[in-house]
């Protein structure tokens, strides 16, 4: 179970709120329009930026522990892969951040770049490879890091339609193999059709608490609405 | 903050302190501030004097250079734009002898005045200091300017064109703006380099009308071993150097390095007069930094054909060791002050201390370290690695003013997925600090080593008669008269300092 609890996060005038729960082991989808909260939402989890009240997963509170000390891996928008590392080093980074691979680590780097199908790209620069493929070589990272928490922010919106569906089932396998909970912020109410169980909405500088997906499309907050425009 | 960057931080902190703040110290100890006497006011004056004509000058000639680069695309325009860095790496006394070949006694102007039975010309004195000062901030502000323009928004300039502005609505509505903000900034710096820029001085001035404070102390301290009167004068120099520096941080905006200045606007101005102009300027300004490079290379090769100046070798050796030992020093402080200064909180104020060292010229930390280190050992033995350590406080704001952006941007990029993966310590250094701002490490590396190997500072303060480097070497040639010895070493010197600035600067972007 991840908790927030009267999580308010300060920056400026900016101020947002959270007082919510979510259950382990499924994929939440968090909505709203831009400038809402969303990303900052992610990046307090993540521990980038700090916050009063207390975060808690299975029960232990998280809110002092350093971003590498959460059970957390969290995919950007952008710019998830150092440019000067090999597509291995970076999924490397994932074991080992000082990037002393043992062999049994370097074929561990080779499965996981298989499972996301990038098999014999290890050796490229990540300029070489395509958007889609780039965000792919993030995910095997998180997939080698194992925790127990994905964060992701809107890692595929710079992706065709097609393309974003199949990486997100992609996410979805993954996070199925590895008993994770998925965070996933995106603008788009298909891609939380596609894998949320659950949906969370955020908007006015304030987190809505879950509602399960088919219950907040067959019925959604008026605001929303407003939001997508129907 | 980590342990190893604050460690590596605080010593190069206590190492910028010491050389802040110990030459004030000692020099403070050995003078009352009470009395000048009064043989030194006539430095003073002359310092000021040509400070604030080295500055005015080259900032009004400057605007009308900035302007015609900033709105004219034409042939070359880019390698004048390089042109415009040249001076800045070039050793000033190799400048000198390049000036002299041209404006001196026996040059080309001097024998084309005598062509018409006038001449010849003589730039000794004030003449000369303005005209080597001029030659090399003239660059310099002009680089600082068009930075300037280069900020104006192209829809400013295309309203201004659609509505067809005279001139002067023009000027008063674009470009007043960015002059008044770039103006003072040059001034105070020029003004700051040129009172502290010693060679050209030793070089071009002396005898009583025309002796700066450096050059003063450089004979208290060499011909009279006056400990006393050296240490009041640098503590002057030091007041007027603290002045303008309070002044630059009050009025300055930081324009020197960074932004692009690559791309011209688009001019729709067709008119005849206006480009005349500007192509009259731009072309006088190519042969008043071009002709001292081509005489220095000319005369370089006539001088080196001549046979190769004895000693030739070991002074180049000790010079591009000491350039070698001081960028290294410069770049190590300048990585462990980046780092600090990006991790703690206090970072404007250890980044205002550093910047002191811009005040406090190399002349005055000479000084300093000589009444310093005199009670204890013979400064003249010490005299090679004072100057490398000297030479390296002196490239280090500038070194901190290239890699701290470029590690702020690393930061900024990729400070948080670095963090989120636990990537902390050495191994975030090798795997992503050092990789991404190795082009910057490089520049900077690059603009220490050529800045070391060209100076003559305080290694006149220090060297004892049989050991020089290679800028002391040429100077001591041009006193003796041997002119073609003088002009080999020169090409030698600045050949060298291009090649250790080329070679850093190409390793950092490649390998």
């Amino acid at each position: 179970m991840l908790e927030l609890d009267n999580v308010v996060i300060e920056q400026g005038d900016f101020r947002f709120n959270a007082d919510l729960k979510i259950s382990p082991k499924q994929s939440v989808a968090i909505l709203g329009p831009s400038g809402g909260g969303k990303s900052t939402l992610l990046l307090a989890l993540a521990g980038f930026i700090s916050h009063t009240g207390q975060i808690r997963w299975q029960g232990q509170d998280i809110s002092a522990l350093s971003p590498s000390e959460r059970p957390i891996s969290m995919l950007f928008q952008e710019n998830n892969l150092f440019p000067h590392l090999t597509i291995s080093q970076n999924v490397g980074l994932g074991i080992r951040p000082d990037l002393k691979l043992t062999k049994a680590d370097r074929s561990l780097v080779e499965t996981a770049l298989k499972r996301v199908g990038l098999e014999n790209r290890g050796q490229d620069l990540p300029r070489t490879l395509s958007g889609g493929q780039r965000q792919r070589a993030a995910l095997a990272r998180a997939l080698l890091r194992g925790k127990p928490l994905l964060l992701l922010d809107e890692p595929f919106a710079a992706l065709g339609p097609a393309l974003r569906r199949e990486m997100l089932d992609l996410v979805e396998e993954i996070r199925a193999e590895q008993q994770a909970t998925l965070l996933l912020v995106t603008h788009n109410p298909e891609d939380a059709q596609h894998i949320a169980s659950e949906c969370v909405f955020v908007d006015q500088n304030k987190a809505n608490i879950p509602v399960a997906t088919d219950d907040f499309f067959t019925n959604p907050p008026p605001e929303f609405e407003s939001y997508v425009g129907s | 903050m980590s342990a190893p960057v604050k460690a590596f931080g605080i010593t190069a902190i206590l190492i910028v302190v010491l050389l802040v703040f110990a030459p004030i110290v000692a020099l403070l100890t050995r003078t009352g501030v009470e009395d000048i006497p009064a043989a030194t006011w006539p430095a003073i004056r002359f310092t000021l004097l040509q400070a604030t004509l080295s500055a005015l000058i080259s900032v009004t000639l400057a605007i009308p250079l900035a302007k015609a680069l900033a709105r004219r695309r034409f042939w070359g325009r880019s390698v004048m734009v390089s042109l415009l860095g040249a001076p800045f790496l070039l050793p000033s006394i190799v400048a000198v002898l390049g000036l002299l070949a041209i404006w001196g006694r026996s040059g080309i102007f001097s024998d084309g005045l005598a062509y018409f039975g006038l001449g010849p010309l003589d730039i000794y004195g004030l003449e000369g200091v303005l005209l080597a000062h001029v030659f090399f901030n003239l660059p310099l502000a002009t680089r600082m300017l068009l930075q300037g323009w280069q900020a104006i928004p192209s829809e400013h300039f295309r309203l201004a064109a659609q509505l067809d502005l005279a001139p002067r609505a023009r000027f008063v509505l674009l470009e007043m703006p960015v002059l008044r903000g770039a103006v003072p900034s040059a001034l105070l710096v020029i003004f700051m380099l040129c009172m502290s820029s010693f060679a050209v001085a030793l070089a071009l001035g002396g005898g009583p009308k025309s002796s700066t404070i450096e050059l003063a102390i450089y004979q208290a301290l060499r011909f009279e071993f006056d400990l006393a009167g050296a240490a009041q004068l640098a503590t002057v120099q030091l007041v007027i150097g603290l002045a303008a520096a309070a002044l630059a941080f009050r009025f300055g905006t930081d324009t020197l390095f960074g932004g692009s200045l690559e791309q011209p606007y688009q001019n729709w101005d067709k008119r005849r007069w206006p480009r005349l102009m500007d192509a009259s300027i731009l072309l006088l300004v190519v042969l008043f930094i071009g002709l001292p490079l081509i005489a220095i290379l000319l005369n370089g090769v006539t001088g080196l054909m001549a046979g190769f100046p004895a000693g030739l070798g070991l002074a180049w050796s000790i010079s591009v060791g000491i350039a070698l030992v001081s960028a290294a020093l410069a770049l190590a402080l300048a990585l462990s002050l980046a780092h600090m200064i990006e991790a703690s909180s206090s970072g404007t104020r250890i980044e205002l201390v550093v910047m002191l060292l811009l005040a406090t010229s190399p002349f005055v930390i000479g000084t300093g370290l000589f009444i310093l280190i005199n009670p204890f050992a013979s400064p003249f033995e010490l005299a090679l690695p004072i100057t490398a350590l000297v030479n390296a406080a002196l490239s280090l704001p500038l070194m901190l003013r290239i890699i701290r952006p470029a590690l702020g941007r690393v930061d900024r990029n990729y400070g948080s997925l670095a963090s989120g993966l636990g990537m902390r310590g050495w191994s975030r250094f090798r795997l992503l600090t050092w990789p991404q701002i190795k082009p910057e490490l490089g520049f900077a590396t690059g603009l220490a080593a050529a800045l070391s190997m060209g100076d003559l500072g305080v290694i006149t303060l220090f060297a004892p008669p049989d050991i020089q480097t290679l800028p002391l070497m040429m100077y001591r040639q041009m006193g003796s008269y041997q002119m073609d010895a003088a002009a080999g070493s020169a090409l030698i010197l600045v050949a060298s300092s291009f090649a250790l600035f080329y070679l850093f600067d190409k390793g950092g972007r490649h390998a």
